[in-house]
């Protein structure tokens, strides 16, 4: 059961003659978590779309059969006034609502912290776009978890989350793989993160540029490929200030 | 005359219902803009039949088909939504719908009139609404997903180029019944005004759907009776009559802060 649970070989996306990604190939091993990391503009999210199958593209994208792919999207505009409850959007997926305060309850919206005994029922109420980042976010994976996916597709998990979180989607994410049979794909542009969650990492810059267990691939020369030669911000050391915002 | 009139309101609350359901879903997907645009299109259609001696409605419901499969097209095979496009298409079947329809009827189909609503076009409305909203009940989830998210929807297997499309094909057909009641020029408003006010009271989709449809009926069945009062043409008092609740609405959002 180690085979792999998606392959793509030379995978190609235009738009208008425009290539964004071009010849690029790579495996994921079951059960593995493979961080796709680069520049803006490099094609990560394109790339997400592309495997989703939301796009065109050229090339071959395999999944092994019998996958459940969740996707939580990198960015959601929720329109404030969107007459929309958490619940009747989780609903759309899950009718039974027992369900539903459970995996509320995994990803830390739940009611079982008797802190926050009131806090699952109160944001079940809540409007979408009412929200705080970090909510949204939980409740996307929430959506996600919720046909319980083999695979978790998850545009950079940070963008937009509270700092104010008592977890970090990613403390999430690895209590998550612990619990289930779940193998994560993540576009990250946090290189700490990255070496400190992920067991492979993709470096993409329209193609690919590495592949491989991070402290491996991750070296100056893909680094220069990927930001520039004249970057050389980054070690991977746990010092302050060590890691890299992208935007 | 008491039966008929009685008859009339049923299914002119039929058509208030089903528009005021269409139209929350128009206000969600931001096309209300579209929504009122549509309702002009009806006109050359409407003409054609006249100028032919068949059932204006038949030819409303041809010419809505032809645009929605248009507005469809565009909106699935092009990045930028062409709103400048429809509103130039849309304008110009106004203007050529007004210049082919027959005088005599022009009046009326620009404005509606009850009186000349016919047994047939009644029960071919009740049959109309019940698949309207039989359909939506199996599509309206789906809908709302891709409202939030066109790639989320996707993402979960659903089709949302065909949704898209029995969606828009639901709104000609009851943009072309109401036609009868409220004219071509006006019949945009009654999908869209309802659905406006009921965004401004409703705190989940739940209570915005319904009361949507329940201020669509309202409005219809307010104006039917006040047209017949007051001895004016249906479709300004329908129409002011739901612009009064949306004005009602937004003080009572305004005064809950």
């Amino acid at each position: 059961m180690d085979e792999n649970i998606l392959s793509v070989s030379g995978l190609k996306v235009k738009f208008d003659n425009h290539v964004i990604l071009d010849d690029v190939s790579f495996d994921v091993r079951r059960d593995s978590t493979l961080a796709i990391i680069g520049p803006n503009g490099a094609g990560k999210t394109i790339l997400f779309k592309a495997i989703l199958g939301l796009i065109p593209f050229e090339g071959k994208v395999e999944w092994a059969p019998k996958v459940r792919i969740g996707y939580v999207p990198q960015k959601l505009y929720v329109s404030n006034d969107l007459p929309l409850t958490v619940s009747e959007f989780l609903g759309f997926k899950e009718k039974n609502m027992g369900k539903v305060t459970q995996i509320l309850d995994e990803v830390g919206l739940g009611e079982s912290n008797t802190r926050e005994a009131h806090r699952g029922h109160r944001l079940l109420n809540t409007r979408l776009g009412a929200l705080s980042g970090g909510e949204l976010q939980r409740v996307l994976i929430v959506f996600a978890l919720l046909d319980q996916p083999n695979v978790l597709l998850f545009d950079e998990p940070t963008s937009g989350v509270d700092i104010s979180g008592e977890e970090t989607v990613y403390s999430l994410i690895s209590k998550l793989k612990k619990e289930k049979d779940l193998t994560i794909i993540f576009i990250s542009h946090e290189l700490e993160v990255v070496y400190k969650h992920a067991d492979t990492v993709l470096c993409l810059n329209k193609e690919k540029v590495c592949f491989g267990p991070p402290k491996d691939a991750i070296d100056k020369q893909s680094l220069a490929a990927l930001y520039g030669e004249d970057i050389h911000f980054y070690k991977h050391h746990n010092h302050e200030n060590s890691h890299e915002h992208g935007d | 005359m008491e039966t008929n009139l009685l008859f009339l309101i049923f299914v002119g609350a039929l058509v208030g219902a089903a528009s005021g359901y269409l139209g929350s879903f128009m206000v969600l997907k931001r096309m209300s803009l579209v929504g009122d645009a549509l309702s002009h299109v009806a006109l050359p259609g409407m003409a054609i039949a006249l100028v032919f001696g068949v059932n204006p409605m038949l030819g409303a419901i041809l010419a809505l088909a032809v645009a929605v499969i248009g507005i469809w097209y565009l909106g699935e095979k092009t990045e930028v939504y062409p709103e400048a496009l429809v509103g130039v298409f849309f304008t110009a079947s106004l203007a050529l719908g007004i210049l082919v329809t027959p005088e005599p009827e022009l009046l009326e189909a620009l404005f509606g009139n009850l009186e000349n609503i016919r047994l047939v076009d009644g029960l071919v409305t009740i049959a109309a609404a019940i698949i309207t909203f039989l359909v939506m009940r199996q599509i309206s989830k789906k809908l709302l997903l891709g409202v939030i998210s066109e790639d989320l929807a996707k993402s979960t297997g659903i089709k949302m180029s065909q949704i898209n499309l029995v969606y828009l094909l639901l709104v000609g057909l009851v943009v072309a019944l109401g036609v009868k009641f409220v004219g071509t020029l006006l019949m945009g408003a009654l999908v869209i005004v309802p659905a406006a006010a009921a965004k401004n009271l409703a705190g989940s989709i739940r209570h915005f759907v319904f009361l949507s449809s329940f201020l669509g009926v309202l409005s219809i069945i307010l104006g039917i009776l006040s047209a017949r009062v007051f001895g004016i043409p249906s479709g300004p008092s329908v129409v002011l009559i739901s612009i009064g609740f949306f004005v009602l609405s937004y003080f009572i959002n305004k005064l809950r802060g």
